[in-house]
């Protein structure tokens, strides 16, 4: 059998735990993954509104325990704790991640003027670069973006001389002498509160937030507007794209992703549903409705079908951490584009291509419109994106080489290394691989991210959490 | 949703075949694509909060076939034939093209297709009793303001074809699906392939199906008028 790791500089082999949920609801289904600027952190958001927020435990000299694969619920994760079986060897353990907070986000509203309900589900999180001790991340539903402040508390003031030790209030006659409130400590705890609340700048739904990378802004993005907001100030935001058109009988383009370029603060760009990206350069005009630059591939003739605007539709931009690239993804292809080259992109890479020949089936069943993320390694030089069946695909941008790899419990006994998968198209199937009529369109990994600098993923498939790291040798 | 497992051969098509199991022609699958679209348009009109993009999409899609099919002389020339039986033919082949080889193993997926997605936006459609709103369904589509104003015109629309769907005879349609196997695939075959507007090498048709009235022109005449009504508004002709 053909050793992909050969080829592939990354072997990944699954972690000792996969946190799922056990009693899998709607709620569960996870809407959005995203690592801090350290890696130290990862954040999940879920269609219930709820922010897990996993972190890495510190490298140590561990016994190894014998891995228990399954956990149970997310909510019981936060009570379990890791049984300790019966110790075998000392081994250097790299840093697994844990959970290490959870909250709700947002609710479940009713807007009352137009008798909708805005749904809760998380779209989109965003980390801000640390700046004290306490951890900063935006999240975002349909409408409402919050920032959330996350901080440790290990001391609590005792001795208050107006409340007992149960925070009941004292009679303060019954005082008769004072004495000084000390700090003592306590058991480590986490919380989340929120900071600030950004809502009603959006009549349409928001589908990304990118803070920028002079840390006193973001963006939030709807399917027409763009908004511009700075951190302190929740009541008002700036307009910077209005794709809206005067008549909505005339509406043929909606936007479907954007993002802050990494180092320059005033550029950005927005991806559209008919495959195309605008660059746009804030100082150029207050509202940035002419692009500076514009990204459009022409489309090839012999492939023209009446499903070809669908399947060009963006569903995520992003820039390289270099900011010299950007990654388009659309349904069937990620796209890497240069900067400086707008008439088309400088590499293509066919995700699934054999869904060509199915896209009838797929638009009837709405999976044409699935919204697939992709990422960039820490280096650039490998991106990731996912497909259906619980698959998910890796390109190496320098050898060329790519694979697909599968987030699922059978597949993935710890410590071994993940098998890379083939789809057969057509003819003969062979042993390990599937056929195109086998694969499960309601397993679709949409989501995934990468470490910052290490080889670390996290896929979420649906209500689970599958997290990777490479251990070379 | 797709067969697993099924071994599904070429050569297989050509025995046993007649009427209904070889892929239909190309108007007929676009016609089909055309209804397919629009009952989503319908669809995700009832949804709580549509999904814009989504919506935009299907409506660009709807009126790329209506122009393809302007262009083509068949917009406006459909001559009624065959009223009872057309639109029923035009709804089942939706059935045909995008559903699973399931038919295959005797299952029928018509009453699925009656009981579940269209029966079901059947139910779900409002009860809109008066809403005879000025503006076009296209702008009700994207204007969140007053859901419930332009729903009147669309639910006209379909009720048209839900009523034809009722009134069809069961034993037709029955018939219609003995031999369905494979002819999904070729749909999507010929629909992702060129947009020549000539016929695929693949089709030979649904000839005995089609061949009471040619496929552009098998629709109901009242139907027609309305759904020629809904896709003019949507696209503005």
């Amino acid at each position: 059998m053909k050793c992909f790791s050969r080829y592939l500089p990354y072997i990944f082999r699954p972690p000792n735990t996969i946190l799922s949920s056990s009693c899998h609801t709607e709620a569960d289904i996870i809407s959005t993954v995203e690592f801090n600027h350290t890696g130290e952190l990862l954040a999940t958001g879920d269609k219930g509104g709820r922010v897990v927020i996993f972190q890495r435990e510190q490298e140590v000299l561990v016994e190894e325990q014998t891995p228990d694969v399954v956990l149970g619920s997310i909510l019981r994760v936060l009570k379990f704790s890791l049984p300790s079986l019966q110790s075998k060897n000392q081994v250097h353990r790299r840093g697994e991640y844990n959970v290490y907070s959870t909250f709700q986000s947002h609710e479940p509203e009713f807007d009352y003027l137009k008798s909708l309900e805005i749904e809760e589900k998380i779209n989109k999180i965003r980390w801000l670069p640390q700046q004290n001790a306490a951890y900063f991340l935006l999240s975002t539903n349909d409408k409402t973006v919050k920032l959330w402040k996350v901080s440790e508390r290990d001391k609590r003031p005792e001795g208050y001389n107006l409340k007992d030790e149960e925070g009941r209030l004292r009679d303060p006659a019954t005082i008769t002498t004072l004495r000084v409130p000390v700090l003592r400590p306590m058991d480590l705890m986490v919380e989340a509160t929120p900071r600030r609340v950004f809502a009603n700048a959006h009549t349409y739904h928001i589908n990304s937030i990118s803070v920028n990378s002079d840390y006193e802004t973001y963006m939030s993005a709807d399917d027409l507007r763009i908004n511009l907001w700075n951190f302190e100030i929740t009541n008002q935001s700036f307009n910077i794209v209005d794709i809206k058109p005067a008549n909505m009988e005339e509406l043929t383009e909606v936007i479907t992703a954007a993002e802050f370029h990494p180092h320059h603060c005033n550029t950005f760009v927005y991806s559209s549903s008919k495959g195309t990206i605008r660059l746009c350069d804030m100082r150029a005009s207050a509202l940035c409705d002419r692009h500076t630059k514009f990204f459009e591939e022409p489309e090839d003739p012999s492939n023209r079908s009446f499903f070809s605007e669908i399947i060009s539709s963006i569903s995520d931009v992003k820039f390289s951490h270099s900011g010299r690239y950007i990654m388009t993804r659309d349904y069937l292809t990620v796209k890497v584009w240069d900067l400086n080259m707008e008439n088309r992109p400088i590499e293509t890479y066919q995700v699934h291509d054999y869904l060509r020949s199915k896209l009838c089936s797929l638009y009837e069943n709405d999976c044409i419109f699935d919204k697939f993320e992709c990422v960039w390694n820490g280096s650039d030089s490998v991106i990731m994106t996912g497909s259906y069946n619980n698959f998910f695909r890796m390109f190496d941008r320098n050898t060329k080489r790519d694979v697909t790899l599968e987030a699922s419990r059978e597949n993935s006994k710890p410590r071994a290394i993940l098998k890379p998968r083939k789809v057969c198209v057509g003819g003969k199937r062979r042993k390990d691989e599937i056929s195109v009529d086998s694969l499960d369109f309601s397993k679709k990994i949409l989501h995934t991210a990468w470490h910052p600098s290490e080889n670390i993923i996290a896929v979420a498939a649906t209500n689970n959490l599958y997290i990777f790291q490479d251990k070379v040798n | 949703m797709f067969a697993r497992g099924l071994k599904r051969k070429y050569g297989d098509q050509e025995e046993g075949v007649e009427g209904f199991s070889t892929v239909p022609s190309y108007s007929l699958q676009r016609q089909s694509l055309l209804d397919m679209s629009l009952v989503k348009l319908q669809l995700c009109h009832m949804l709580v909060e549509p999904n814009l993009c989504r919506s935009v999409l299907i409506a660009n899609t709807v009126r790329q076939i209506q122009e393809e099919m302007s262009r083509d002389g068949v917009w406006h020339g459909m001559a009624p034939q065959n009223a009872e039986r057309a639109p029923i033919d035009r709804l089942v082949s939706t059935e045909i093209l995008c559903r699973t080889a399931r038919a295959a193993d005797g299952e029928h997926p018509t009453p699925e297709l009656e009981d579940g997605s269209l029966q079901i936006s059947a139910s779900e459609l409002p009860i809109v009793s008066s809403a005879q709103g000025q503006r076009s369904p296209q702008s009700s589509l994207w204007e969140m303001d007053s859901p419930q104003e332009n729903r009147g015109s669309f639910h006209k629309s379909l009720d048209h074809i839900f009523e034809t769907l009722e009134n069809k005879n069961p034993n037709s349609v029955e018939d219609l699906f003995s031999d369905v196997d494979s002819s999904y695939y070729d749909l999507d075959t010929v629909l992702t392939g060129m947009m020549s507007g000539t016929k695929p090498s693949l089709c030979s048709g649904l000839d005995g199906f089609t061949a009471a009235a040619p496929p552009p022109s098998s629709t109901c005449k009242s139907d027609l008028t309305e759904l020629d009504h809904v896709v003019e508004i949507l696209v503005e002709t």
